[in-house]
């Protein structure tokens, strides 16, 4: 009789402490979250809040002086119906994809792949070239890339072609602009994949290699079935940073075409907010419905990466953690 | 298979990996390569794989030259001292690996797999992750995945470095037990001597990448040809003294200060005439007596079934003796010490080489 007492009275202390072991760990938890948790509201959440309130409203420097107006979802409708939405939203597509399959994460794993096959300081000189255009200012970046493409006598590659006597010299930019727009954004883009994903490979064991070597695996073998499925986080990372990173990206095709040539040849999402809320040709900046196009390009990010997350079975990559907690 | 190193050598600039060796392993043979870190052991053991190109020699399987033999078409299995499980890749998937790239069909993929997995008794594992193993089990994964594909040459390198004690102990004997039943030429790398002496054939010696010594354990063991292999091969290592051997009433005696000691004519009659020679004696020779040669207990060591004592005789001749617990022996006790000069070894003190097993 007494000894049960005692054990009911046991029992209720155990219960006690590991409430309190829990709130203890739920406080944890969210100490350490908190700095980051801290970030993304002040610069992701509120940001995108005022973003939608203001994209709500007719704001603009035609009536600046009047008070805000509330208008709704008008600036949406206006959104939709513009006649070059499909074209722009077209765009936007094909360049985020063409420049990240193509360079951003295409061509940074072949570099990455090549130079951590050859000498290991001839490969780090590689990299250090191939990150230069990184490290040099867009507008001069942009500069060079004109003055490549130029007509007679100013332009290097119909310098170049004149030399091989190829008669046809046009203003190349306006020829295929499309392919300068990606190549432009890519050949900046690829270095960053490139140096995550050489850190990554010689992160993996060299027994692993020699291991595969020894079963019989081919170096394309090696590359399909031992170094790219250990890249997939590092593979997940760059194109989800690479993609939203892109998908906001103007600066480039704003100084290299501005959007052209013709009417909305390469204009893409990001352009059109930028030019609609804050460049006009009379000075008239309609900041409501250029928050409106921001907007949404921050809804198509959002709905990317969740995309992105699910392909690549993200909650697969995530790790029961290593230390318990006590 | 028979497999034959000659003047192998692998240098990067002036550092040597190995250095020109010779050796033959026979059909069926488990040669070890033991040496201390660094020997070049790995070394060789890639260049067998075909993994390293070597900067000299030539290695044969049976007659045929394999220098120029892709890793692939070697048919070789080798296990890991980091296991080097592919870690995405279930059990299953790491065994049948090699089979897949052999492109075996499904069906007889899926048959030896789980037969050698059965055989290493991790059949019931299959659709685990390395991760989600103990060491011993991923051990036993890595050992399939070499054997699944019923190689002509087997490569271990330091394979059971990284069990604790008792698992070494039995992974030790199932791998002979399993190399022996199936018949593959093998070779072990590991730098314990103990594994090398318990599991191989023949012991290769290596020492900053030459090869000093190849033969069987018994062979190493009682006839070392030189100072470092009696040193190396015996645990706890043989002792050494400076002696001399001189000749008197037609026995031999090998002496210095009031050591004084018989050893048989065979032996000491190569070591007489040398002046100063080195007199090597291994501690389960020598044993604590009645009467014999003084000495005073200078560390005790339990061994649990032995006690390893640290002997000195006098200001530079120190042995270590095992002897019985029972004793109850402790620092600082007088003691005399028996010699069994049956097993005497004697070196030459400028070349390290043995007098007697030149
Ligand atoms: N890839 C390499 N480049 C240069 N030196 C190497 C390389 N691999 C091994 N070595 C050198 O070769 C020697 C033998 O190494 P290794 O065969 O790994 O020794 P062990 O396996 O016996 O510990 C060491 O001195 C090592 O530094
Ligand atoms: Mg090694």
């Amino acid at each position: 009789m007494a000894e049960t007492v005692v054990g009911a009275e046991a029992g209720v202390a155990r219960a006690q402490t590991s409430r309190w072991a829990q709130i203890k760990a739920t406080v944890g938890a969210w100490s350490f979250m908190s700095p980051a948790i801290f970030l993304v509201l002040v610069f992701f959440f509120i940001p995108a809040i005022l973003l939608f309130v203001l994209s709500m409203t007719d704001l603009a420097s035609s009536n600046f002086s009047d008070p805000w107006t509330y208008i709704g979802l008008e600036n949406y409708r206006r959104l939709f119906s513009d006649r070059f939405f499909p074209k722009i939203l077209r765009n936007t597509f094909k360049y985020v994809f063409l420049t990240l399959g193509f360079f951003n994460v295409g061509l940074a794993l072949v570099l990455a792949l090549l130079t951590s096959h050859i000498n290991r300081r001839a490969s780090f000189l590689f990299r250090l070239l191939w990150l230069l255009p990184r490290i040099t200012p867009s507008v001069v970046y942009i500069v060079m890339w004109r003055r490549f493409v130029q007509t007679p006598p100013y332009g290097i590659i119909n310098w170049f072609l004149s030399m091989f006597g190829v008669e046809r010299q046009p203003y190349w930019l306006t020829e295929m602009p499309w392919l300068f727009v990606v190549l432009v954004n890519g050949f900046v883009g690829a270095s960053f994949g490139m140096i995550i994903f050489t850190s990554a490979i010689e992160a993996i064991p060299k027994d692993l290699f020699t291991a595969a070597k020894v079963d019989g695996a081919s170096s394309w073998q090696i590359i399909r079935d031992i170094t790219l499925p250990l890249l997939r986080w590092p593979l997940l990372f760059v194109t989800t940073y690479q993609t939203l990173s892109l998908l906001v990206s103007f600066e480039y095709i704003l100084l290299l075409t501005q959007g052209g040539p013709g009417l909305y040849t390469t204009e893409v999402w990001a352009l059109t907010a930028y030019k609609r809320a804050l460049k006009t040709y009379f000075g008239s900046h309609a900041w409501g419905y250029g928050a409106a196009w921001g907007f949404i390009l921050v809804i198509i990010g959002v709905v990317m990466s969740v995309v992105y997350l699910r392909v690549f079975r993200f909650d697969e990559l995530v790790q029961e953690p290593k230390i318990d907690v006590l | 298979m028979k497999v034959e190193l000659e003047n192998l050598t692998k240098r990067w600039g002036d550092v040597f990996g190995a250095d020109s060796i010779d050796l033959e392993i026979t059909d069926g043979e488990l040669v070890a390569f033991l040496g201390p870190s660094g020997c070049g052991k790995t070394t060789t053991l890639l260049m067998v794989a075909g993994i390293y190109k070597p900067t000299e020699g030539v290695i044969r399987f049976d007659e045929r030259v394999v220098n120029h033999v892709a890793p692939k078409d070697r048919n070789v299995g080798m296990v890991f001292q980091s296991y080097a499980l592919y870690p995405h890749m279930t059990v299953f998937r790491n065994i049948s690996y090699p089979l897949k790239l052999k492109k075996v069909p499904q069906e007889e993929m899926q048959r030896r797999t789980q037969q050698v997995a059965d055989m290493m008794g991790i059949g019931h594992l299959m659709d685990r992750k390395p991760a989600q193993l103990s060491g011993g089990q991923q051990q036993r994964v890595a050992l399939g995945r070499a054997l699944v594909k019923e190689p002509d040459l087997l490569l271990f390198d330091e394979p059971l470095s990284n069990l604790d004690a008792r698992l070494r102990l039995s992974m030790r004997g199932e791998i002979k037990r399993l190399q022996l039943e199936l018949g593959i030429t093998s070779i072990y790398v590991t730098h314990d001597q103990v594994e090398a002496m318990t599991m191989a054939d023949r012991i290769a010696v290596m020492r900053e990448g030459k090869l000093l010594a190849y033969g069987s354990p018994e062979e190493l063991y009682d006839r070392p040809r030189t100072l470092f292999i009696g040193g190396f091969v015996g645990n706890p290592p043989m002792n050494f003294v400076d002696v001399e051997v001189v000749q008197e009433n037609g026995a031999y005696h090998a002496r210095r200060g009031g050591f004084d000691v018989v050893v048989p004519p065979e032996r000491g009659g190569q070591a007489a005439g040398h002046g100063t020679v080195i007199f090597g004696i291994r501690p389960e020779d020598v044993a604590i007596a009645d009467d014999g040669v003084p000495g005073e207990i200078y560390v005790v060591e339990p061994l649990g079934r032995d006690d390893l004592i640290d002997v000195r005789m006098d200001e530079e001749a120190r042995v270590h003796v095992l002897a019985d617990p029972a004793l109850g022996l402790r620092i600082g006790d007088n003691v005399k010490l028996r010699f069994n000069t049956d097993e005497a070894q004697f070196f030459d003190p400028e070349t390290e080489q043995s007098l007697l097993w030149a």
